[in-house]
């Protein structure tokens, strides 16, 4: 069984792998193969999320067996297992619903170049899931930010092109920053192997000028890593971002890419700074208020969108706000809240960017509300698995969107004081302005249209991943504690 | 300020730093932010360069027997400050191709003006 030790490196191995082949295989073979190689994945990564359950221990997988402080690593324990498998059954799902609009969306030839950067992307995901290396991180940051631009211009309209330079810029600003917090824990630590730097941190968090040192580089990579995941007030890229591109990228973009760059953020406060040391420094308390800003403005950003499209991207910025609250709340609960709410929202998020466009097409290719009206009557499919998540975002019981709302009120109720009063109202509000964007769309597209369109059905490459997808939803709002329980043994096994 | 002076070269990283930020967020023209998004590269790698070598001391290439750690510079500070570079290069050169396909579509390449021409041409789907 101590095979299973090679299996985070295989991951990353043979998604660059299959990143190469794609290139040179054609669209539709690329297609397929890519589909084969991600259910391996997921074989993979769930028996890595198996044996480190069963052993009740992390273990470190050393390239080249260089022993620390030399050399590089990955490490991987039930959180990091059990994340990277959220992300990879996510990311097939909507590599299986998105293809045909893969297929309309570029051009023949092109079509195995774009399961050529899903698959490079799943390289970089999975590197940074696993690294126990800041500097590893950085690199595959920087592969992250760039597969995600690419997944971005592939369709070829001046709009998505427009995004993907935002997007890029916002992102190269965050990736600089992100260098630089990097460079300076480098040069006070003169270790990169993420544990032997926290050694380091413990014994120069005494000394007072150190400590200036090491809080302006956390908060350096705090503000990097917050722009490229679209914290309040960077997150004014998504709506471009999201509702230009192809609905697999969308998918990708906003449930996989920017949830990463949040766990790596959570990997470093962990085992590069120390929990106890971070929990100590200021910039907890901003993230905290970032976070709660994010929350309400993103959801009124969401209420006064046109378009589906563009409300469920505001919608977002919203979430990214839950997870950062989560963060800045601290301790296990709240960074078990806000691990929760990443898998949650990634599966509800995903499953929303995959079904509005075929909304769209039932209401003449718009994504306008006044023109949705009646869709989900004529497109019945969609119609469902656009109503499931809806109640989930709002945080109906049952659903995963219930249990985190559920996790961070527990967490704040530890924490007590103004926070607990703060949280509640936040939540409350949030809650609430969620409700009335979802709800005011279900009732117009459930509304019947003047025009009776014919009823449009879907095969089972849009049924099975939507079915997959609602189904982890639903298993996470009834077993959350399951969850919660994995989470917690992760965050245990994490330092 | 005697710190400063002593430490005059990552000062000067420092300053490069904030320059191509401020370049690369406030610059409406796309071809500054990239020039400024180099610059801000140089000043890390600059940086890490400046903090990785030690006067005096040799590469890390053993001649003469001599064995003692004292007597070289340690080489991954270097070796990083070239993988930055290999990174930087990367990201320049697919924003270069970005910045060629958005002039040939809107023919500037002041952002604002780009933004103006989509909202009008292009209508919202």
């Amino acid at each position: 069984m101590d095979f299973i030790r090679n299996f985070p490196m295989f991951s990353v191995v043979l998604s660059l792998f299959s990143g190469v082949l794609c290139t040179m295989l054609r669209g539709k073979t690329a297609k397929i193969y890519t589909i084969i190689y991600e259910c391996a994945l997921v074989a993979m990564v769930s028996s890595v999320l198996w044996y480190t359950a069963d052993a009740g221990k992390s273990f470190t997988y050393v390239l080249g067996e260089f022993p620390a402080p030399w050399g590089n690593e990955l490490r991987a324990g039930t959180l990091e297992a059990s994340l990277a498998l959220v992300f990879i059954v996510v990311m097939l799902c909507a590599v299986l619903a998105g293809q045909r609009y893969v297929q309309e969306d570029m051009d023949e030839s092109k079509i195995n170049i774009y399961y050529a950067i899903v698959n490079l992307m799943t390289a970089a995901l999975m590197a940074m899931t696993w690294t126990n290396d800041i500097f590893s991180g950085y690199v595959f940051l920087e592969i992250l930010t760039l597969t995600s631009c690419g997944v971005l211009i592939v369709r070829e309209i001046g709009r998505t092109t427009l995004a993907a330079v935002r997007y890029m810029i916002l992102n190269l600003v965050g990736s600089g920053l992100f260098l630089l917090g990097v460079v300076l824990l480098y040069d006070i630590t003169g270790n990169l192997l993420m544990v032997p730097m926290r050694a380091e941190i413990a014994m120069l968090y005494q000394d007072p000028g150190a400590k200036t040192v090491l809080i302006m580089a956390t908060g350096i990579l705090t503000i990097g890593l917050s722009i490229k995941s679209g914290l309040f007030p960077f997150h004014y890229w998504m709506p471009d971002t999201y509702g230009w591109a192809t609905p697999t990228s969308a998918a990708l973009l906003s449930s996989l890419v920017s949830k990463s760059y949040i766990f790596l953020l959570i990997k470093i406060y962990w085992r590069v700074i120390g929990i106890d040391i971070f929990t100590d420094m200021p910039i907890r308390n901003i993230v905290f208020v970032l976070g709660l800003c994010g929350m309400i403005f993103g959801s009124v950003s969401a209420i006064r969108a046109e378009n589906i499209n563009r409300m469920v991207a505001f919608s977002s910025a919203a979430q990214i706000g839950y997870i950062y609250m989560g963060i800045g709340l601290g301790g296990t609960a709240g960074y078990t809240a806000a691990i929760f709410h990443i898998m949650a929202h990634a599966v509800t998020k995903s499953q929303l960017f995959l079904t509005t466009p075929r909304l769209a097409d039932v209401s003449g290719d718009s994504l306008r509300f006044k023109n949705l009206q009646g869709c989900a009557l004529a497109d019945p499919n969609a119609g469902l698995f656009f109503l499931l998540p809806s109640l989930s975002m709002i945080g109906i019981p049952i659903f995963a969107g219930f249990s985190s709302k559920l996790f961070f009120a527990m967490a704040a109720a530890d924490r007590g004081g103004i926070k607990l009063i703060l949280v509640m109202l936040a939540l409350a509000a949030s809650s609430l302005l969620n409700a009335m964007y979802f709800i005011r769309t279900l009732i117009r597209i459930y509304t019947p249209a003047q025009r009776a369109a014919a009823k449009v059905r879907h095969g089972l490459d849009y049924n099975i991943p939507m079915i997959v997808l609602t189904l982890a939803n639903l298993a996470m709002g009834l077993f959350s504690w399951v969850f919660a329980q994995v989470i917690g043994q992760g965050l245990g096994m994490f330092m | 300020m005697e710190n400063l002076i002593a430490n005059s070269t990552e000062a000067v990283a420092v300053i490069l730093f904030g320059i191509g930020f401020t370049m690369l967020l406030f610059h409406r023209n796309l071809f500054r932010k990239l020039i400024g998004l180099n610059i801000m590269d140089t000043g890390v790698f600059l940086f890490l360069a400046s903090m990785g070598y030690i006067e005096g001391r040799k590469a890390p290439i053993i001649v003469n027997g001599v064995q003692s750690t004292e007597a070289y510079i340690n080489p991954v500070p270097a070796s990083l400050v070239l993988t930055g570079i290999v990174v930087s290069v990367s990201v320049t050169a697919i924003m270069l191709s970005l910045t060629v396909r958005l002039y040939m579509r809107y023919h500037t390449l002041n952002l604002d003006e780009i933004y103006s021409i989509a909202d009008h041409r292009e209508d919202d789907r």
